[in-house]
């Protein structure tokens, strides 16, 4: 029988939004953060360039025209009603960061330094503006830590390297969940009256991404079982600049500092008519995920191959800071200081020395726009109604709030993580003080023991890792940065047969601890059921919106689709459904950079 | 090439001691990661291997290993680097010092234990500017501390030190290090609290200066400096 710990509420996963959350709900409820992972190992840790605010600590800003620049960015898809919260609330959160701790990087007055970032804009003028407040290229890594340390110091209940497989779900109720103590291999239920996922992404549905191998969509994955749909999942992010085969992350931040996309001929591609010749490099990361997508496809691809230069050493950078008329310039010292854990990183993979040559990038898989649809106090959302399911909510980037839309910006993944966990945390916190500890029904955790026997006693000769591969290599292929029917009808049945093999996958390890040839066969599973919702969202969406470019569909449809997608996992099968964008202040026009 | 890997294996559930597991893998590539390696023995010859690993590219801490004799991340560090040829041995233990729970994975609370030791988090209660805006601070001030931010607490500095070796109650590097991220922080205002315990009996005085933790540090933090500079703070009194 699996040992029942009882707790105002759970909070599943220790990145960002976790953490934040639990600082929050933990002032007034009993809280307990499960992770997979230790706290600090969490992806949350790899973020790199900023955290966007308009905190107009070197030169004019304000949050509308972040809100602006969120909303077109996100090819407006997202709600704006949740976008104003967002960019208000950033500022007060990142201030409030500082007050923990946070070494932000400094301006010469000894104000958070701010710089450029993607889409990001002054209104007026139309030119970049520097909104990422950052901490060198680790801002994650300093959020990640800082949140963490005032966790440890505020005395936070952690149960470290408990794995969350099940939700309790009683119909409109949630009364805890199911989680595997990975050292021991036992089942532990935590009886709850509110739970929260903030279990991040699931970028290892594709073959070459920026994501950890522990994002592996376990909350979408348990919520669509649980009978909870997943909002706009067609929109998967392909960052722009990831280490060529690898998929290693090189910030934004690069391009924020004066680096540009150069071709095989030399041409920085993105100043081209067809491209952004406003903003260039610095266009939103679906337009320039396209661009090195087509320069490819044209044959301008560097060496004839699948990537294209990022170049930032100070020759190339000030020589086009020289032709845009800027006074600025660099040099090698400001590189180091700026940007050292890319030079690091380009120097440990390719032995590439980024203030003396350019590095080779590819677009790599890197962000869900879509996710568990919540609204702006993280609580759940199961219809098209937006009816809430009491007690459960998300945050973070399993979570669609949606203040993404169709694409996120740049940095603003850090802002909704601490802005929404905060919000979250908060609002969770007060439902416990009103809530009742419902009873867990009988059995609660018999299910997912049962689906764990099937696997660990499976004989079906089947290797997990193959069907993840040959999943990889589908999605790669045929939902990436373009798509069309035929692509996505071929994933789907690709999916189909891969799920088919899922069920004959067997595994070496019958041991209980440390288990993680069993783990690693469960993650698969969640694995396929959202590269699953994805495909088939996407199919459903006949336009191309933000990060869903299709080439058979190339135009925006605002008539039809300023709409949110819902995908309701039936049985084996499925069901769409929709809800309209909230709209506001900014209406749909076409997006240029 | 072909690599010849030969690594440290143990499972509490069916053997009574470690034992040394080889495994031959062929077209492997230079600028393969030993992650890389280790992941296809498991995927590819031996589902039983266990090991840590998350992000794969040196930010998350997870897989600090003894790696050819010396602490190094595993998804950092390229087959380049240990050697080059038609063949290469590549050998692959716990990190020391700490209890081996199964293969390659320790117990790292008592790691853990020593960090929270240090009070490792801001300490200001004064109140925050009027203006609702963020604490000043110059860049002078910031870049007194900025290398041991870098931490990511993967434990290769601690488990390479021979004075944690011979005591693990010492606090060892990578607490000091978090403890000095802390100190030389001019908005923080709790530094003799935490000089308090590194300059106690298993505190900094420990250490022997012979840069095992500053050769191992993934992050490329100056340990050995950071320790230094906290040493001289409690022999001088002045930060």
């Amino acid at each position: 029988m699996p040992k029942v710990h009882t707790f105002d509420a759970v909070i599943v996963g220790a990145g960002g939004a976790g953490l934040m959350a639990a600082l929050y709900a933990s002032r007034s409820a009993n809280v307990a953060v499960l992770s997979k992972l230790y706290p600090t190992r969490s992806h949350t840790g790899a973020a790199q360039g900023g955290i966007g605010a308009a905190l107009a600590n070197m030169e004019e800003d304000n949050w509308e025209w972040h809100s602006y620049d969120t909303v077109k960015g996100s090819d407006y898809l997202a709600d704006q009603d949740a976008v104003d919260v967002l960019t208000q609330e950033a500022i007060k959160t990142v201030v409030e960061l500082e007050h923990m701790g946070l070494p932000f990087d400094r301006f010469p007055n000894g104000r958070i330094s701010q710089r450029r970032f993607g889409g990001h804009t002054n209104k007026e003028t139309g030119k970049p503006v520097m909104r990422a407040c950052h901490a060198a290229d680790r801002t994650g890594h300093m959020i990640l830590q800082t949140l963490y340390q005032q966790c440890i110091k505020n005395e936070v209940n952690f149960f470290d390297e408990f794995h969350v497989v099940d939700l309790i779900r009683v119909g409109d109720t949630v009364r805890g969940v199911v989680a595997i103590e990975i050292a021991t291999g036992e089942f532990h239920i935590f009886h709850s009256k509110a739970v929260m996922f903030a279990t991040g992404g699931w970028g290892r549905v594709w073959e070459v991404t920026s994501n950890a191998h522990s994002l592996t969509g376990d909350g979408p994955a348990i919520a669509l079982r649980r009978g909870i749909p997943l909002q706009d999942m067609e929109f998967f992010q392909f960052h722009p600049t990831g280490i060529y085969k690898l998929g290693i992350l090189i910030t934004e931040g690069v391009r924020g500092e004066g680096g540009v996309l150069i071709n095989s001929e030399g041409e920085r591609f993105m100043a081209k008519e067809e491209y952004a010749p406003h903003i260039k490099d610095l266009a939103s990361r679906d337009v320039v995920s396209r661009a090195i997508y087509l320069e490819v496809k044209a044959g301008r691809g560097i060496n004839g191959q699948k990537y294209v230069h990022l170049d930032v050493t100070p020759e190339t950078v000030n020589h086009y800071y020289e032709l845009d008329g800027e006074d600025r310039r660099i040099d090698r010292e400001y590189i180091e200081a700026k940007l050292p854990d890319i030079a690091d990183f380009t120097r440990t993979y390719l032995g590439v020395d980024p203030v003396k040559e350019p590095m080779p990038v590819q677009p790599t898989a890197h962000y869900g726009m879509g996710g568990i649809p919540t609204d702006v106090n993280g609580r759940v959302l199961i219809d098209a109604q937006k009816t809430v399911l009491p007690g459960f909510y998300a945050a973070g980037e399993v979570a669609c709030v949606s203040v993404h839309g169709a694409n996120r910006l740049g940095t603003n993944s850090l802002t909704d993580l601490v802005v929404f966990g905060k919000l979250a945390g908060k609002n969770m916190a007060e439902y416990c003080q009103e809530a009742e500890l419902l009873p867990l029904p009988d059995g609660a955790a018999d299910e997912v023991m049962a689906e764990f026997e099937r696997i660990r006693n499976n004989n079906g000769g089947v290797k997990a890792h193959e069907v993840r591969r040959k999943m990889q290599e589908s999605m790669t292929e045929n939902v990436s940065v373009f798509r069309t029917k035929e692509t996505m009808d071929k994933a789907i049945a690709d999916l189909k047969e891969l799920r088919e093999a899922y069920q004959k996958v067997s595994i070496e390890d019958k041991g209980k601890v440390f288990n993680s040839d069993l783990l690693e066969a469960w993650e698969l599973g969640c694995l396929l059921d959202t590269a699953q919702v994805t495909a088939v969202s996407g199919l459903a969406r006949p336009e191309s919106r933000g990060a869903h470019a299709r080439d058979d569909y190339p135009d925006r449809d605002d008539e039809n689709w300023l709409m949110h997608t819902l995908y309701f996992k039936e049985g084996d099968g499925y069901r769409l459904d929709y809800k309209p964008v909230t709209m506001g202040r900014y209406e749909p026009k076409p997006r240029v950079y | 090439m072909q690599a010849q890997l030969r690594i440290r294996r143990y499972n509490p559930e069916k053997d009574s001691a470690g034992y040394w597991g080889e495994y031959t893998l062929n077209d492997v590539n230079s600028n393969d990661s030993v992650l890389d390696l280790l992941h296809r023995v498991k995927w590819e010859i031996d589902g039983t291997l266990s090991l840590r690993r998350s992000c794969a590219h040196g930010v998350c801490g997870s897989d600090a290993m003894r790696i050819n004799g010396a602490n190094m991340l595993a998804c950092k560090t390229l087959v380049s680097r240990l050697g080059d040829g038609d063949s290469i041995k590549i050998q692959i233990e716990p990190i020391l010092g700490l209890k081996v729970i199964k293969d390659l994975i320790v117990d790292m609370e008592p790691f853990m234990d020593h960090y929270k030791s240090v009070m490792p988090y801001f300490i200001n209660d004064d109140p925050p500017p009027e203006d609702g805006r963020e604490r000043l601070q110059s860049q002078e001030d910031r870049a007194r501390f900025d290398d041991t931010t870098k931490c990511i607490l993967c434990a290769a500095c601690t488990t390479s030190c021979p004075s944690f070796w011979a005591n693990d109650k010492y606090v060892g590097p990578a607490a000091v290090v978090n403890a000095h991220r802390f100190i030389f922080d001019s908005r923080d205002k709790a530094p003799e609290k935490r000089l308090a315990v590194v300059g106690d009996t298993f505190g900094v005085w420990r250490c022997r200066t012979n840069f095992n933790c500053t050769n191992a540090c993934p992050r490329e933090i100056e340990i050995t400096k950071a320790i230094a500079e906290v040493k001289n703070v409690l022999y001088t009194g002045e930060i």
